[in-house]
């Protein structure tokens, strides 16, 4: 039953990373692309290393993949807004 | 089984798409950024491999620290893409005969291989040797017992390399200050890049990790630090820096030297001793690859923190963004 919840959870978030590459390469302007990126980011690798967390069961691995993402999560959220930040400095000269 | 051959084939398909696309475009920044997910991509292949020591290596060296220092080259000379153009052409037929060749080479011998009936594999007599190497990690043991001779001289390398770019004059110009979300990352950053090299290092006795994962990590840090405003990048004095950058050889030849001295081969560790003279060892040669590493990131000498003169070390306007 976990096994089940844990799949159906992975594939919530290749789901997740699906959306965002599909709007990176379609959505018009940087901004809306950095939005798609870092949503896929951000719920899809956390709904991936709560399924493998679920699959492994085992809490010390699940403390490392949670780590994992917040590293991940601290990360995307920091280069996101710096590469937002610049366009925009560029956008203004 | 199918589904893996599937995987497989997209990896390896992938690989050869962003080769091509690395290798072929024009624009060198595109190249660079296809070259780090390439290197990030050959990590992938070597984890579906099992060899999630190489796994790690190649994505801490070949996409972080090497993707770092081709960025940074970039970025200090904006006009090398028309360079490439003049020489590409004469250059690339014979680089990819080369590789075609050694792509052929590579495959006779792997279809060779594959014939022997009964081979004797390196594989079976590390795991017959293992209990006697001090650490568990196979990995660990041939590069620093059974085969301490090639990180020796792997080490040696490294310190002629970064000779060479000592030698090729002072740092490049550093970077601005960074704004407080970057500043905030980076102390948030650099401690825990420490403290992974820390833990690295030390698992790499029975597990994968060790010395190269290690440095690369505390060299992630110095890049980190340069890249938020500090132009030593975190390295201690020049003088220290040299102690550092000697480390790794200084420790194995120590340890050599005492053991010839004894009547015993080179490298050949007492019994028993094995596990904590590979901790030493790897423990310096942690220092001495970061130190390296570091220092190929800067491009050159640094005074370390304090510039020693300023009309060497202050960069032209221009240059710095």
């Amino acid at each position: 039953m976990i096994d089940l919840v844990a799949y159906g959870v992975i594939f919530l978030g290749i789901a997740f990373f699906a959306a965002g590459s599909i709007g990176i390469l379609r959505l018009p302007d940087l901004h809306s692309r950095l939005h798609a990126l870092t949503k896929a980011d951000n719920l899809g690798l956390g709904l991936l290393c709560a399924g493998l967390a679920l699959l492994d069961g085992d809490t010390l691995n699940a403390i490392k993949l949670l780590l994992v993402w917040l590293l991940v999560l601290v990360a995307s959220a920091a280069a996101a807004h710096l590469i937002a930040q610049q366009a925009l400095r560029q956008a203004e000269k | 089984m199918y589904l893996w051959n599937l995987l497989d084939f997209s990896l390896a398909g992938l690989a050869l798409g962003l080769g091509w696309v690395a290798t072929s475009s024009r624009d060198l920044k595109r190249s660079v950024v296809f070259f780090i997910a390439f290197g990030l991509l050959l990590s992938l292949i070597w984890a579906r491999l099992r060899a999630p020591d190489l796994a790690l290596a190649e994505a801490a060296i070949g996409a972080g620290l090497s993707g770092a220092l081709l960025l940074s080259a970039l970025r200090d000379e904006p006009d090398a893409a028309t360079v490439g153009d003049i020489k590409r052409g004469q250059i690339a037929s014979l680089v990819t005969l080369l590789s075609l060749l050694l792509t052929a080479t590579l495959a006779w011998v792997l279809v060779q291989t594959l014939g022997v009936a009964d081979p004797i594999r390196l594989a079976d007599q590390i795991e017959a040797q293992l209990r006697n190497s001090g650490v568990s990690n196979p990995v660990t043991a041939v590069l620093l017992n059974f085969r301490a001779y090639d990180t020796l001289l792997e080490l040696a390398v490294l310190l002629t390399a970064v000779l060479g770019i000592l030698a090729l004059g002072p740092a490049r110009a550093p970077y601005h200050a960074g704004g407080p979300l970057l500043s905030g990352l980076i102390r948030w950053l650099v401690p825990l890049l420490i403290l992974i090299a820390g833990y690295l290092l030390w698992v790499g006795a029975h597990a994968p990790g060790g010395a190269f994962q290690a440095g690369a990590m505390m060299a992630a840090a110095a890049v980190m630090l340069r890249l938020g405003g500090q132009a030593g990048a975190g390295l201690p004095k020049p003088a220290m820096q040299r102690v550092a950058l000697t480390a790794g050889i200084a420790a194995f030849v120590a340890v050599g030297v005492a053991r010839s001295a004894a009547g015993y081969a080179f490298l050949q560790y007492p019994n028993g001793w094995s596990g904590i003279l590979i901790l030493l060892i790897e423990t310096a040669t942690t220092l001495a690859i970061a130190t390296t590493l570091a220092l190929a990131y800067i491009g050159g000498h640094s005074g370390g923190g304090e510039p020693v003169d300023s009309a060497v070390t202050e960069p032209p306007a221009g240059k710095r963004n």
